[in-house]
């Protein structure tokens, strides 16, 4: 069973007069436990793809379809809780809340759903752990490094057993050491949780990572290549 | 967790979470503070009118208040005081009074006054002549021809303690009846007009006078409670149940002074909403202004699924705790400020004309109406949760896309 | 440059101009309403008893003794109505004395008026409600006519065309005794006017009580407020040549109402409190405004120093943008405030509830605000000043910027 079924996906936005094409008929399917790097240019229209999976946007026409929960026919409301208990983000920059600390930031999602303070925090910590920063709970994103950040927001994305991690060139930002320290975690929380990580980027070193590469370039699917 | 997070957020910038809080610290301190002002002023005015004579509730012949003759005595008070001692409640006290209007003279001068009849030791427990005697002494219930005046009467007829004045009145027969009396004491009131105008005799010396032989022309009461003032005034009524009396509480008597009540009421209010459309400006621009700063966090949070609804709810909790620290603040300010004021008072001695043509006190006591209090405070409060729903429904907007889009 | 830096942010900009603006029009309003009472106050008291000015002999305000008189009224007459300001002038006398109907005896003040002169002077006239004002007619002996306050009447159980009699003692000491009929009952509001005196006309009365011509007061109108000081510099130089004994001086209206004057102080010194601490909280409330205005832009402030804009010029800048915005909003409020002012100045606004309260001190039920020159802008003087500190404490903060910071503030 797919995890993620795409059927002829397209979108189209208004900038001011101009009319941008950003998917044109994408048709994609993803397996649970893959790890995947969409790949393309600026402008190949990954992040709109990564969007729309992810029930952040909603396209123009054709379906999305994660786990089983078809995005087209819902609502925002019901999108949301989807979003919330299925799938996890991980942006470029900007992923934690400024006020929250590293703990409390991976709490969050679990207090959206509603779970009790003891479990919560026995989860956070114990992710945190995993992802190497057993030493940075009470740490402010403020006073943590770029690399940290990151790390503190996959542990978020993952904590909450989503089916899905959707990652938005997460480690543009990073230098390429750290970029990789990053990866490798990410690797490891996909093998041993078996959740599927869906990234959009250009860099070749996620690519190189990744075990399937689909290449986007002018809003449609050019190369799709699996590598193992 | 929600509520840290929103104390924090406040926090975010504390140089301009400061300079809100004080707009609304002041805003609250300005209503609640001179609000009390106002109110001491006004009791001030209540205090003078009741306690100059007219007590809570005054009883009289039904024709009396239009036309205080003499003719419009109640004849034969002693039936009604088993009645009345049964019906007030403890702590009252009451007098009976005669007054009438007289005309005093000396060799020099002459001028109209008002000759009050008093019961010497139950006067003293109702109205403010008991303890206003300055110079020579009050009056004894023996006195039958003792008479005590105001400073300013006695100034203008020149006069001194020990010198006679004669008054003159329409007695019961229609006569003009004269009775030469010996001043024994003068008296100072908060108002110089108060001391033009009144005169005391004793109750006997005044009856025996005017030939009304036990009749008196009023009874005033005081209430230990400032509030029960209708409820006894209709208890009193049902009791004399015969239109023979005429049974008024103070805000009948001083009609004046009770519109002029009224009227503060509604100003005060009003100035409440017209000092809060000021702070208001501010909560709206400050709270805007932190909502568009977080654009792209209300994005994030959208994104890992807090539903548009829980946005607002952060944001309005947000502007709670502004406002419940602002009107904390600002009422212990406004409660130190009265306090510290309570003792003194402040003194308007060097605006005394002034004050008795508008007919306060000279010195200004605070007073805290609870009312008050709460109204400020609920319209600060309720507002300002009002004028937020306009920023917290705008940070509910932001679709993550845009926002995450926002540089 | 400085326009377009303030439109960047509509929003935010017209929450501050509203802001400033809703306190100059509260302000325009408020105080316009204030001054207007204040005048009407003045007026009408003054119109009712005391004129702006009277002239008398000294001590008479203090002790009225029949004896205090002005000896001879038509020399102060003549030096009064030589006087352009002056709009009216007229002569009274009083006595206290004894008046009694058939049921009842009271002690009133008797004046005696001179039924032309008085009419121009005060309300009086205005305030008949029932039979007729007093006629130079009057003023002979053969059928003596009397004005009653109307609460004096209700006391003294009379009617129009009932026979009162009057009975007191003259300047020389002599009784002075007459029998007047009621030819009008006046009611002026003022309940202490309405039950304490009596009008008779005044060789009437100067017959009676043995005044030998003189009178106890000039009462003197003028045609605006503003020239009372003046009238009265001037009244008192004329005076001091015929009144050779020093016998007479020259009062002003604050000295024959103190209570007045002092009252008018009171409340407008309480009004300036209340306002100060609004437009501070208006202030305040600003503040923001102006803060954020300037640290959104910190980036560019660095990228302007850089390229030689000094921290003053900067500085300047800003103020000017701030002071635009404030200047709009005062601008705006002034108009609309005028507006609104005149609007009600108008038509009035009814406070009927307290009209009772109100006539006491002289005022009708309805108030009229005034528009003046003052009240127009004084209040959105201050706004302007207040708002301006505030104003200028982001704008010095901008000196403290270091290029090097600013360019990399995030």
């Amino acid at each position: 069973m797919h995890i993620v079924e795409c059927v002829d996906i397209n979108k189209t936005y208004h900038q001011g007069k101009v009319e941008v094409r950003a998917l044109k008929g994408v048709s994609l399917a993803f397996e649970k436990g893959s790890f995947v790097a969409l790949a393309g240019p600026s402008g190949s229209g990954k992040t709109t793809l990564l969007n729309i999976i992810g029930g952040l946007d909603l396209a123009d026409s054709g379906r999305v379809v994660v786990d089983g929960n078809a995005f087209d026919k819902m609502n925002r409301s019901q999108r949301a809780d989807l979003r919330l208990n299925k799938v996890g983000f991980v942006f470029q920059s900007y992923n934690l809340i400024p006020v929250l600390s590293a703990l409390e930031n991976v709490e969050f999602v679990m207090l959206l759903q509603g779970l009790p303070p003891a479990e919560r925090r026995k989860r956070a910590k114990d992710i945190l752990d995993e992802v190497g920063l057993e030493d940075m709970y009470d740490r402010r994103p403020a006073e943590l490094s770029g690399g940290q950040q990151q790390r503190v927001a996959v542990a978020r994305a993952i904590v909450s057993n989503p089916s899905i991690v959707l990652a938005d060139e997460p480690t543009a930002n990073l230098d390429s050491s750290t970029g990789k320290g990053l990866l490798e975690i990410m690797k490891q929380m996909n093998e041993k949780k078996n959740v599927t990580f869906i990234f959009s980027t250009h860099d070749n070193m996620v690519m190189d990572y990744a075990d399937r590469v689909i290449y986007l370039r002018d809003g449609m699917v050019a190369d799709d290549r699996v590598k193992r | 967790m929600y509520l840290q997070m929103a104390w924090r957020n406040i926090w975010r910038n504390p140089r301009r979470t400061t300079i809100i809080l004080l707009a609304i610290i002041i805003g609250v301190w300005n209503m609640i503070f001179l609000g009390a002002l106002t109110r001491g002023m006004e009791a001030g005015m209540i205090k003078n009118g009741i306690s100059t004579l007219t007590g809570n509730i005054q009883i009289h012949h039904k024709d009396y208040r239009t036309d205080p003759v003499v003719e419009n005595s109640m004849a034969d008070p002693g039936a009604m005081e088993a009645a009345i001692e049964r019906i007030l409640p403890r702590g009252a006290r009451w007098a009976g009074r005669v007054r009438v209007n007289a005309i005093a003279s000396n060799a020099r001068n002459s001028s109209g006054v008002t000759l009050v009849g008093i019961d010497p030791e139950r006067e003293a427990q109702v109205s403010f002549i008991g303890q206003a005697v300055e110079q020579g002494r009050y009056l004894m219930p023996k006195d039958m021809y003792g008479i005590v005046v105001g400073k300013t009467l006695l100034d203008k007829f020149g006069t001194k303690i020990g010198h006679k004045l004669v008054l003159m009145s329409q007695d019961m027969d229609r006569e003009i009846s004269s009775r030469a009396f010996r001043i024994v004491g003068v008296y100072r009131a908060e108002m110089a007009a108060t001391e033009k105008e009144f005169v005391f005799v004793t109750l006997p010396a005044a009856q025996q006078m005017l030939k009304i032989d036990k009749g008196i022309s009023e009874i005033s009461i005081i209430l230990p409670d400032q509030q029960d003032n209708r409820r006894t005034a209709s208890a009193l009524k049902d009791e004399f149940f015969d239109d023979t009396y005429e049974i008024n509480t103070w805000r009948e008597l001083l009609p004046i002074l009770n519109a002029y009540l009224k009227l503060s009421d509604g100003f005060m209010l009003i100035w409440y909403l017209v000092v809060f459309i000021a702070m208001g400006f501010g909560i709206v621009n400050t709270t805007l202004m932190a909502v568009f700063e977080r654009m792209r966090e209300f994005g994030l949070l959208k994104a890992l699924g807090m539903k548009p609804w829980w946005i607002i709810r952060e944001v309005l909790l947000e502007s709670v705790l502004l406002l419940l620290m602002g009107m904390a603040i600002g009422n212990i300010l406004s409660f130190l400020s009265i306090s510290a004021l309570s003792g003194s008072g402040i003194d308007l001695s060097s605006l005394a004309a002034g004050a008795e043509y508008v007919g306060i006190s000279r010195i200004l006591y605070p007073a805290i109406y609870v009312r008050d209090v709460v109204i400020a405070n609920l319209v600060v409060f309720v507002l300002g949760l009002v004028v937020s729903t306009y920023p917290a429904a705008k940070a509910g907007r932001f679709t993550p896309v845009e926002a995450l889009a926002h540089t | 440059m400085a326009w377009r830096n303030i439109w960047r942010n509509p929003r935010r900009t017209i929450l501050t101009i509203s802001a400033v603006a809703f306190a100059s029009i509260l302000l325009v309003f408020m105080l316009s309403f204030q001054f207007g009472s204040y005048d009407a106050m003045i007026n009408s008291s003054v119109k009712i008893q005391t004129g702006h000015l009277q002239i008398q002999a000294k001590g008479y305000q203090d002790k009225q003794s029949i004896q205090r008189v002005v000896p001879h009224p038509d020399e102060v007459g003549e030096i009064v109505n030589s006087l352009p300001e002056v709009d009216a002038y007229t002569f009274r006398a009083k006595a206290f004395s004894l008046v009694s109907s058939k049921e009842r005896t009271y002690g009133v003040v008797v004046t005696g008026i001179d039924p032309a002169g008085e009419a121009e002077v005060s309300t009086l006239k205005n305030s008949i409600r029932r039979g007729r004002y007093l006629s130079q007619d009057d003023q002979n002996r053969e059928s003596p006519q009397a004005l009653v306050g109307k609460l004096l009447a209700r006391n003294l159980r009379v009617g129009l065309g009932d026979e009162l009699t009057v009975l007191g003692q003259g300047r020389d000491g002599s009784i002075a005794a007459t029998v007047v009929k009621i030819k009008g009952i006046y009611s002026s509001g003022l309940d202490a006017f309405d039950r304490n005196a009596i009008h008779i006309p005044l060789k009437l009365f100067q017959d009676i009580y043995s005044m030998q011509g003189a009178v106890h007061q000039v009462v003197v109108v003028a045609k605006s407020l503003k020239d009372v000081s003046e009238i009265k510099k001037t009244v008192s130089a004329g005076i001091k040549n015929i009144d050779k004994k020093h016998f007479l001086t020259v009062l002003d209206w604050e000295a024959l109402m103190p209570g007045l004057r002092q009252a008018i102080e009171m409340d407008l010194v309480s009004g300036v409190i209340y306002y100060l601490i609004l437009i501070m909280v208006v202030a305040f409330s600003i503040l923001n405004t102006f803060l954020m205005a300037i640290f959104e832009r910190t980036q560019e402030f660095g990228v302007l120093m850089a390229i030689g804009t000094s921290p003053g010029r900067l500085t300047r800048l800003l103020l000017i943008e701030s002071l635009s915005m404030t200047m709009i909003g005062i601008i705006t409020g002034v108009v609309i405030g005028c507006l609104v002012t005149g609007y009600f100045q108008i038509h009035g606004i009814d406070i009927s509830g307290a009209s009772e309260l109100l006539s006491q001190y002289g005022i009708s039920g309805r108030l009229h605000p005034k528009l003046s020159l003052l009240s127009a802008t004084s209040g959105p003087a201050v706004v302007l000043m207040i708002t301006f500190l505030a104003a200028l404490y982001p704008a010095l903060k901008v000196r403290g910027l270091k290029p090097v910071e600013a360019l990399t503030y995030v």
